[in-house]
This record gives structure tokens, sequence and C-alpha cells, in this order.
């Protein structure tokens, strides 16, 4: 696909937080400014009608990216376009993102309330399977499966072809996560949405992306269709991270043990930022930032020495 | 090793008595890791305190024993118990932070924790201490061992959780979620390090988990738990490959798994509250194999092919 007929572009986006301490501080301790950069020169594109996921572990940046893409943040570096009508965010916790003293009919309409709203709020709520009725009730009355589902319906009131979707099922049982997985799907063949999805769990990305980019200390290091992804990894980091998913078919397959743990992101390692557990690093990943080029941002698969 | 015979945990409330656990019966053998799964409100976790006396009042044992080495433990008194913990039984929940104290090193509550359940003095517990540390796989033990919790990642705080569940030798751990706030590199970490731990030193172990998939890479034996009830405990192979009660076999279906896009199976509706429990099965109304009996009279468990579960379609006649 080409950058020109995507619905969503990236370019070399980067995010720094500053995170020094005050000015007093900094003087009278002589230290320097601290910053931390949760987002690194991140580039990549979205079809329309595509779902394209982003996986990581805590601090990978993926959630930071999101909030970049719907504007909560501005890019420190770098564009993002949007060639779309309007996009909307679906967050993780649906106890925390609804106001708990409006009724659902207030918090579904608040999108649209200088419209009519009556009867489409009738219809957002059977289009998530709930019920007209249930636009008098107030959140606390909901399971947390049907909060996200009234989570959903407020995101679909203004008429988004973009959703962007921050663990939307993390806080949800696995029965409920899957009335919400099959849910999202249902809407994007009615509605024709395109969907980023961000997830740490790689199973429900592999029963939801087309294609998926995994993030790795802010930076993307391989981002491939699904099906290639989930078959043949070739980032020493995604193979890492297929291994460690708990295996339910219990083929009694070999795996990789899994070493140390993600680094501090205010004191990344020098290189490529995997180089201290990658089993294939030499001394040019030590000392080289890999290039993201051809799907993959890796010395070894570069050279093809692995 | 541990016994739990129709287990009953209520709740008086003002308007009525909620019974959150009713007639749990399961065995843990030495060396054997039990995973027990369920989805929210299934009274996992209020089993797992029942059996070690922390039920917060007014919740309370309305019915049923716990013995462990064949002694019962549901009804020592308070001092007793607490000595029991710790000593005979270990524990560790999901997040770390829970069970160690801010304000002390890691090794301090370590050795203090030696101290009160074995006969060591100060020297030895401190060398017991560093070969716990050693053996949850805490690199630079020695050099860590005056860091104070905060120092310390969420996984590596779990190995000392782990390390600190292991000081009293105890002959039971009860795991509550101990990999759900980890990362899933880590998480395979700690599976394996629990894993390593129950084979050596002949523990048994109750993890409790929403997760199949550490139940199907850690345990030997899985039951399940629904609205406070058990209904199916088996090998886990079994229960995964073959499940026999309607329950366990739309869970297993709902669970998303690596390979290609495919619809979820999904169970409609949601798990009653204690207190709106249906009639008869507590799942006849969600599944989809129910019959006339169903709602009338509740199941007990029954053998079901290798395993055991409670369901009429397992029970002739």
């Amino acid at each position: 696909m080409s950058q020109a007929d995507a619905l969503l572009a990236l370019r070399g986006v980067s995010r720094d937080f500053d995170v020094s301490a005050s000015w007093l501080e900094r003087t009278l301790g002589h230290e320097p400014r601290r910053v931390l950069r949760a987002v690194d020169r991140v580039s990549f594109a979205i079809a329309r009608g595509e779902t394209l996921a982003l996986v990581g572990e805590s601090g990978s940046g993926k959630s930071t990216l999101a909030r970049l893409i719907v504007g909560l943040h501005a890019p420190s570096e770098g564009t993002i376009e949007f060639a779309g009508r309007r996009l909307q965010m679906i967050f993780q916790d649906p106890y925390a993102s609804l106001n708990p003293r409006w009724r659902v009919r207030d918090i579904v309409a608040e999108p649209i309330r200088f419209l009519g709203t009556g009867q489409r709020v009738d219809e957002l709520l059977l289009q998530v399977g709930l019920a007209p009725e249930d636009a008098d009730k107030y959140p606390h009355e909901f399971s947390g499966g049907q909060r996200q589902r009234i989570s959903i319906a407020r995101a679909l009131a203004g008429e988004p072809d973009f959703l962007v979707c921050d663990e939307p099922t993390s806080a949800l049982d696995v029965s409920v996560q899957a009335q919400i997985l099959n849910l999202m799907a249902d809407l994007q063949a009615r509605l024709g949405l395109t969907y980023l999805f961000i997830s740490h769990n790689l199973a429900v990305v592999s029963q939801v992306a087309e294609r998926v980019g995994v993030m790795y200390a802010g930076r993307l290091v391989e981002l491939a269709p699904a099906a290639e992804l989930f078959a043949r990894p070739r980032h020493p980091y995604t193979r890492m991270l297929l291994d460690a998913v708990p295996d339910l078919a219990m083929s009694g397959r070999a795996r990789t043990p899994v070493a140390g743990e993600v680094p501090n992101p205010l004191a990344l390692p020098q290189g490529c930022a995997f180089h201290p557990r990658c089993p294939h690093a030499n001394e040019r990943c030590r000392r080289e930032t890999p290039a993201f080029a051809e799907g993959v941002a890796c010395h070894a698969v570069a050279e093809k020495r692995i | 090793m541990l016994e739990v015979a129709g287990l009953t945990v209520q709740f008086p409330t003002r308007r009525g008595t909620l019974t959150a656990v009713d007639g749990v019966s399961f065995s843990i053998a030495p060396g054997e890791i039990l995973g027990v799964v369920g989805e929210s409100g299934a009274g996992k976790s209020l089993t797992a305190l029942a059996i070690i006396g922390l039920l917060e009042p007014p919740g309370r044992i309305a019915a049923g024993e716990v013995r462990l080495e064949g002694r019962r433990i549901d009804n020592l008194p308070y001092e007793a118990l607490r000595r029991l913990r710790g000593r005979s039984i270990g524990m560790v929940f999901q997040d770390p932070l829970t069970s160690l104290n801010p304000l002390y090193t890691i090794g301090e509550q370590l050795e203090e924790t030696i101290l009160t359940h074995l006969p060591f003095n100060r020297a030895e517990a401190r060398n017991r201490a560093l070969a716990l540390l050693r053996e949850v796989g805490l690199p630079g033990a020695e050099e860590r061992y005056g860091h104070y919790p905060h120092q310390f990642s969420g996984g590596m705080r779990q190995r000392v959780v782990i390390a600190l569940a292991l000081a009293g030798e105890p002959r039971l751990i009860i795991a509550d979620e101990p990999t759900t706030a980890l990362d899933v590199s880590i998480q395979a970490q700690i599976i394996a390090l629990l894993r390593r731990l129950a084979h050596e030193r002949r523990t048994a172990v109750m993890l409790i988990t929403h997760d199949m998939g550490v139940i199907a890479e850690t345990a030997q034996r899985v039951a399940v738990m629904y609205a406070g009830r058990l209904v199916e405990v088996g090998p886990v192979q079994a229960v995964l490959h073959a499940p026999q009660h309607p329950y366990t076999a739309g869970l297993m279906g709902s669970i998303p798994r690596l390979g290609a896009r495919r619809r979820l199976v999904q169970i409609d509706g949601a798990m009653p509250r204690p207190g709106a429990l249906p009639p008869g099965c507590a799942f006849h109304p969600r599944c989809p194999k129910r019959f006339a009996r169903c709602s009338l009279e509740r199941p007990a468990l029954a053998a079901a092919g290798r395993s055991e579960a409670a369901c009429w379609l397992h029970v002739a006649g």
C-alpha cells in the first residue's frame, strides 16, 4: 500500500516527555534535564477498512502512540496525517471512562448533543447489543462487558470511520472478551470501520488484526501481515514474545527461555535497545541503532545472520 | 496434603444471606499444582481466603472442612492459624507490593520471616535468605539484599514474594493470580519458577488464575468454578481438550489462540451474582444444552469422561 491511499499515515513520529526534577532541585543538585522518549521515529500507514494491531509490553510506547494519533498529545517530531472523516477512541477501563452521574442516554448522546438524539441513541444501543430501555440507567447498573458496549456506542455516535482501541478487552473476563471482539468484528463488517487495535495480548491480536506492528522501547521493530508475523516472526524480540505465550494446545513445543526485562526508558541501552536480551547481538548492535527497513528493524536480519 | 470438603462461605447481609462459595470439595497432593480457574466473582479467591483463614468479616465459613496434612485447620483459633500461615502455608498474591513492606529491605523481611518460623540464629537466617533469593532466580542476590521493594521491577518483586512464601518451608503454597500483573515475557519466567519449585520441594500448589494458558503450562489438574460452585475437576489435558461441562466448553472456545482469524465461541449473558442465582444448575440460563431437569435440580459432581463434572448431561436417567 502506498501512503497516498492510506486513511492514516505516520511519518517519523516521536514524542518526548520532560521528566526532570523541578528547576530548583536541578539547580541545587547540578542535575541535567531528563527527557524520556516514549515514542521514537515511528512510521506506518493504515488502509481504509483495515485492522492494524500494535503489540508490546509495558513501556513500549504503544499507548502513547494511540494518544498521539487521536490528538491527546502533540508529536515532538514527525507528522500524522488523517484522511478520514472522524476518529474516536475506546479505552481499556470501562469503569473509568463513563461518567457515573450521567444516564446512559446522555453518555451515548454526548458527542452528538447538538443534533436530534432521541431515536439515534436507541439505534446505537441496539447496534452494540443493548436494549433501548437501558438508556435510562446509570453505568453502575451494568457489568464490565456491558459498559464496554456503552463506550463503543458512544464512540460510534459521531459516525467515525476510524476507531483507536487501547486494550479494549484487557479488563474483561475471557467469555466477555469474546463477546466484545465478536461485536467489534460485526461492526467493522457492517459500518466499514478501520481499527487501530492496541494490545499486549498476542493471541487476541492474532484473532482481530490483518497486520501487526511490534513495539519495543518506543520503536517499531517489526511490521507484517498477521499470518506472516505469527508463522515466521523475524525480529528476535517478536520471536521471544511468541515463545512466551502460554501454550493452550500443550503441544510440548520447545520454548526458548525468556531472559531479562524491558529496559528503563530513562536509561535505554546504546545501539539497538534490545541487544542486552538478544541472543544474536554483536558489536554493531551494541553501537548502532538499526533502521526500520522492509518490515523489520534488526541488524541480524538485515545481514542475513538469522 | 490439602483436603477441602464441602466448603461453604456466606455473607450475612441486610437482604438475607449470600452464599459466595457453595459446597466446594477438592484435594491437592504433595508436589502437585492444582489450577483453579473461573471468571471474576466465581469465588476462586474467596475459596483461597477461607482456606487460609483470612476471610474478612462478616464473611464466614458456614459449612465444610479444611484439612492440611490430615489436621483440621478451619476451626483453629486465630493465633494458631496465624502461625500456620507462613510456616505451613505460603501465599503469593497478584500485586507483589501488597506482600512487601516498603519500609524494610527485602533482606530484613526475609530474615524476619525465617526467624519467626524456623529455629535459626541471625547469621543462619541471612544465609538461608540469600539461598532463597538465588533459588527464585534473583540476579545479584548479595548486592540487592539491602535494597527496598521499590527498587525492584514487578517481575523481580514477585520473585522476592515467592522467596518470602518459601521462607517457612511450607507444605502448601496458595498463589492467587501471581502472573496477572506481569508482562508476558516475565509471566513465562514466573510460571517456570513455580513449576520447578513445586517439583523440587514437593510442595502442593493451589494456583488461582483466570488464564487457561497459565494453567495449561503449570498445573497437573484443574478445577473450574462458576457462580461459587465447582463445575468441573480433572486432569489438565482432559479438561482442556475434552471439556465435559458446557460452561468449560464455552470458556475454552472463547479463549483467543495464536493462529488464523476466526470467530470466537461466545457464551451469551453474564455470570449471575451471588444472591441472584437461578434454581437448579446455576449455568442453565446460558447453557446451549439445557433441558427440563437443569432448571429444577442442582447437579452434583459426577464422573464424566476422564474428569468429573456437575452436569445432568453426564448423569444417566
